[in-house]
């Protein structure tokens, strides 16, 4: 991301969020469920990252919002989550900005390990914990695919 | 947007603004998630996002279903031909069964008239495809494409053609979770169908496993034997096959015996399901009972889930 050229409008806003969407809800056969990167915090982070004045928390919300919805798990659970993860990155954002990529993915980690710890946390409340190990897998996956989620976004917000 | 940025406010965000931002944001998603925990209070904003998450959902299960019909319609000569006579023999013995379950239906109707008890069986039903969707990961749900429109309602049972699939979690307009009854929340009143013991299977997460946990060291089951519906707490019409004994292990040292069963239900391969309506309203009258109003329902045991889950009682 660092000194691209980006140009895109509200319509490219909205297609970014319903193809991490779908990818999220994409059937894939169940031994390598688990691994599938969390795309939807990705994109927030990505959006928050580059310009946290248009798509800061209000855009976390409303994509945590959806993401609820398509998955069906409880209402407002990923909202909260990703408010709050985008909350951390709004106010770093020019620190991590400056970072190299391998630290920047480092603190995507991090963010990552936040929002899942979160949900581990909500889920608890609610009355079904899920104590599978297997949830924490997507976490370093989603943080390693982070150099190339940066790289592909900031060609996908670059074309005219 | 450019990286010349036009916009005049400070480049550095944060202060008393992104706080109260974050405060007030959290604060809604918070009053969201108890409102909805609660239940019912959230059907319509539940619904909208249901309807909207509905063709996103659609588009992703599309490719899958497609493919499944192109190579239906690529399906070769003697494919078809090995299908068709696997189906004529089973059309044989299932015409032979049919023979009997005339008579025996007959019976029953005259031996339940007699005991005073109305049938309880399966009065309607629907078909309802599966949606090729990944809901959860380490929860056992499916999404079907059938929702309120169509009739569906919550704690509705849904069930294959080999055995209980499961029930109505949350139905929206035009599609409806279903929670199967593998899923580690989810509990199902059973019938040890060769002695007539009374348990409960729960799910275990896991999609072909079934644990009964609650069956006393002299309970008579062994392996092999089938599990059906006891239609107690009545969300299950009574009588359906669930699952089938896999292991039974006695430990002498363990009060309850650990029984797993696996489900009989193609529960991760069935391309549809059927949605049914049954008349669970009447429960056998006891002779001093009967002048007195209908049963609403029957009394559910303690530990049953017939409510689905995340309902707080």
């Amino acid at each position: 991301m660092h000194g691209t050229r980006i140009n895109f409008g509200w319509g490219r806003v909205a297609a970014l969020t319903v193809l991490a969407l779908a990818a999220t809800v994409l059937p894939l056969p169940e031994p390598i469920e688990p691994f599938r990167p969390n795309f939807v915090a990705l994109t927030v982070l990505w959006f928050c990252l580059l310009s946290p004045r248009l798509l800061g928390l209000s855009y976390a919300w409303i994509a945590g919002l959806a993401l609820d919805g398509t998955s069906g798990v409880l209402l407002g659970q990923h909202a909260l989550t990703l408010t709050v993860i985008a909350y951390v990155a709004c106010k770093l954002r020019l620190q991590i900005r400056a970072f190299p990529p391998l630290q920047q993915s480092a603190v995507i980690l991090a963010l990552l390990w936040l929002n899942e710890f979160l949900l581990f946390w909500i889920d608890g409340i609610a009355g079904h914990a899920i104590t599978d190990w297997r949830r924490w897998i997507t976490v370093p996956v989603s943080a390693a695919l982070w150099p190339l989620v940066t790289g592909l976004y900031a060609r996908f917000a670059a074309r005219r | 947007m450019s990286s010349h940025d036009p916009d005049p406010r400070p480049l550095l965000l944060g202060g008393p603004a992104l706080g109260l931002r974050l405060i007030v944001l959290a604060a809604m998603a918070a009053g969201l998630m108890v409102a909805d925990h609660r239940d019912h209070h959230l059907a319509a904003i539940r619904d909208g996002i249901a309807t909207l998450a509905y063709p996103i959902q659609r588009a992703v299960s599309a490719p899958v279903q497609a493919w499944n019909a192109l190579r239906e319609s690529f399906a070769t000569k003697t494919r078809v031909e090995a299908e068709n006579v696997k189906l004529e023999s089973d059309n044989l013995v299932l015409r032979l069964k049919l023979l009997r379950y005339e008579s025996l239906e007959k019976e029953n109707e005259r031996l339940r008239a007699v005991r005073e008890s109305a049938p309880r069986a399966v009065q309607r039903s629907l078909v309802a495809e599966i949606l090729r969707v990944d809901l959860d990961p380490f929860r056992q749900r499916v999404l079907v494409n059938k929702g309120t429109r169509a009739g569906v309602f919550r704690g509705q049972a849904a069930i294959d053609a080999k055995g209980i699939y499961g029930q109505v979690t949350r139905a929206g307009p035009l599609s409806a979770e279903i929670i199967l009854i593998t899923d580690p929340e989810h509990a199902i009143p059973v019938q040890v169908n060769r002695t007539g013991a009374r348990s409960i299977a729960l799910g275990t997460g896991r999609s072909g496993l079934l644990s009964l946990p609650y069956l006393p060291q002299n309970t008579d089951v062994i392996v092999g034997d089938l599990l059906v519906s006891s239609g107690l707490g009545g969300v299950y019409p009574p009588g359906y096959p669930v699952a089938k004994v896999t292991a039974v292990v006695r430990d002498p040292g363990q009060p309850l015996l650990a029984v797993e069963a696996a489900p009989l239900a193609g529960l991760d391969r069935d391309p549809e399901v059927l949605l049914v309506w049954f008349d669970n309203a009447i429960v056998e009258p006891e002779p001093e009972a009967e002048a007195e109003a209908p049963i609403e329902s029957p009394t559910p045991a303690p530990a049953q889930a017939t409510a689905p889950p995340g309902a707080t009682p």
